[in-house]
């Protein structure tokens, strides 16, 4: 079966050819529906692998494709959450969730006709995430942990074949970050959505993923990959359990001895 | 731990008496300052015998301005008029060049020195230009306050739209979305405070420019009336001119804030939560 993702033997330089290449023969394949997390140092280029992958930077060498498409242009499919939530101040938390649907077709040309529809949901949707009823709230009215559920929505809103989350809970407290751990887990076993999670956090990525790929230090290559077998659904007691923190210390290893070599 | 909290602990009357007292004295400040400094003024010339064709007393002032309160009225509605069109022609010509400064990083590069060097020049310097080219009439004043007040529009504008957030840029580039839709969908709201907020410097300075050309190339509007009562020793009557630009002045500014709240409340609110 072709991988939904792949990318082949990617190498990838910012700004001119001399300076040292953000991603360097790198290769990583993603199946439909599958789990992936991308864990690595600082500065490994996850972030490049996520702008691959939605079209949004193009590989000096190598190759992209994504769902049976070399990539050439933005995917158009994708839906991306950030750290950053990057609500638009002006509008509400439903408003907000509606921006993806005045850009992608067919929903732009269906957007004012079936208006009631697609409000009806992101109502859900705001449901699904724990924010019934906040749709009329601005975001400034949202902790940071709120706005940060209402970015995953407008991820999700047009039903992307592919989810790519660049450290969504990097800015929240630990508390806050399980509840959204499971909001996430329930989110693409609805959906059977691909998801691509870059990250820091290991227990985060173990916890979530069906796939780790541990990358070196920069030049990004991928130095491990590891299949997470442990039962889904998976709950948060998993995480005290001795398989999960056996694949926590393994991947530990790779990390350190990835940024020893840098 | 008891179950009755002490004594210190219970709820404190909403508003004390010497909050509610602190409070009238700030409402009441602006109102007793601005008597006093008209009482001192009066006082000060009246004790050392000041001429009032060197410094009028507030009252010869308010004398002057009964006596010519029609001419006043007239040309103080001139040059708001003066002000208004060249500020308009300035929000116009400000908006699309900054939209095309804020789009193009090529337009940026290319025109950023030119409009500086621009602005550099002192508007009072291109009012004998203007003369010689359009004659003294009502051209000269509204060319003035545009050319001296579309900078800060254009420059605000440019910024809103340049330092959009590049994650919600991606976001939108990543559904396929057009420069297009992202100028209008993300850019041009999120300019509008940078716009108001230029707004607010623009016309004051649109202002300043109108009454600058008015004294030497209209023969309407408070500028020229000042011009031709100081070359008549008529100094109760340039002030009273002058107590109308301040008058003037504030209303507009006050015009202006109250259209920025009503269209950017959402920028002052975010801040509010920020802060």
């Amino acid at each position: 079966m072709p991988a939904f993702v792949d990318i082949h033997a990617v190498t990838h330089v910012y700004g001119g050819i001399e300076g040292l290449p953000a991603v360097e023969d790198l290769t990583v394949r993603v199946q439909e529906g599958e789990f992936a997390a991308v864990v690595g140092p600082s500065g490994c280029g996850k972030s490049t692998l996520m702008k691959l992958a939605t079209g949004l930077q193009f590989p000096k060498a190598g190759t992209v494709i994504v769902d049976g498409q070399q990539v050439s242009k933005p995917v158009r499919m994708a839906g991306m959450a950030f750290q950053n939530p990057t609500l638009l101040p002006w509008r509400t938390t439903l408003d907000n969730i509606l921006l993806p649907l005045e850009i992608v077709e067919p929903h732009r040309s269906r957007l004012r006709r079936h208006k009631a529809d697609y409000v009806e949901k992101a109502q859900n949707l705001l449901a699904q995430v724990g924010l019934r009823g906040m749709g009329d709230k601005f975001p400034w009215q949202l902790s940071g942990g709120m706005q940060q559920r209402a970015s995953l929505c407008r991820a999700l809103i047009h039903e992307p074949k592919l989810l790519m989350l660049d450290e969504p809970f990097g800015a929240l407290d630990a508390f806050t970050r399980e509840e959204l751990w499971c909001v996430i887990r329930d989110l693409h076993a609805a959906q059977k959505v691909t998801v691509i999670l870059v990250t820091h956090d290991l227990r985060e990525a173990v916890f979530l993923a069906d796939r780790i790929v541990c990358m070196s230090a920069r030049p990004g290559r991928v130095i491990a990959e590891r299949v997470v077998d442990l039962p889904r659904p998976r709950d948060l007691e998993i995480t005290y359990s001795a398989a999960f923190v056996d694949i926590v210390h393994e991947l530990r290893g790779h990390i350190a001895h990835a940024r020893q070599a840098a | 731990m008891s179950a009755v909290p002490p004594p210190e602990f219970v709820a404190p009357p909403a508003i004390s008496a010497a909050t509610r007292r602190r409070n009238r004295q700030l409402a009441l400040a602006p109102w007793v300052f601005t008597l006093g400094f008209f009482l001192v003024w009066e006082a000060a010339c009246r004790l050392l015998k000041v001429p009032s064709y060197f410094l009028p007393t507030p009252l010869v002032i308010a004398d002057a301005t009964v006596q010519y309160w029609w001419q006043l009225a007239f040309h103080s509605f001139h040059t708001l008029w003066m002000t208004l069109a060249g500020f308009a022609l300035a929000v116009v010509f400000g908006i699309v060049l900054g939209l095309a400064l804020g789009a193009s990083r090529l337009v940026r590069a290319g025109s950023y020195p030119l409009l500086v060097g621009f602005n550099a020049i002192p508007k009072v310097a291109v009012v004998p230009i203007l003369i010689l080219w359009f004659g003294v009439g009502w051209v000269p004043p509204v060319l003035t306050a545009f050319l001296i007040s579309f900078f800060p529009i254009v420059v605000n504008v440019a910024t809103g739209l340049s330092t959009i957030e590049p994650e919600i840029e991606d976001v939108m580039r990543a559904l396929g979305a057009s420069k297009r839709d992202i100028m209008v969908k993300i850019g041009i709201p999120r300019s509008l405070p940078y716009l108001f907020g230029s707004l607010k410097v623009a016309i004051t300075l649109a202002y300043v420019g109108s009454v600058i050309a008015e004294s030497n190339a209209s023969r309407n509007g408070i500028g020229n009336l000042i011009s031709r009562a100081s070359a008549d020793f008529n100094v109760p009557l340039v002030f009273a001119a002058l107590i109308a630009l301040a008058v003037l002045g504030v209303v507009i500014y006050v015009l202006t804030e109250m259209l920025e709240n009503r269209m950017t409340g959402w920028a002052q609110r975010s801040q509010m939560a920020a802060g």
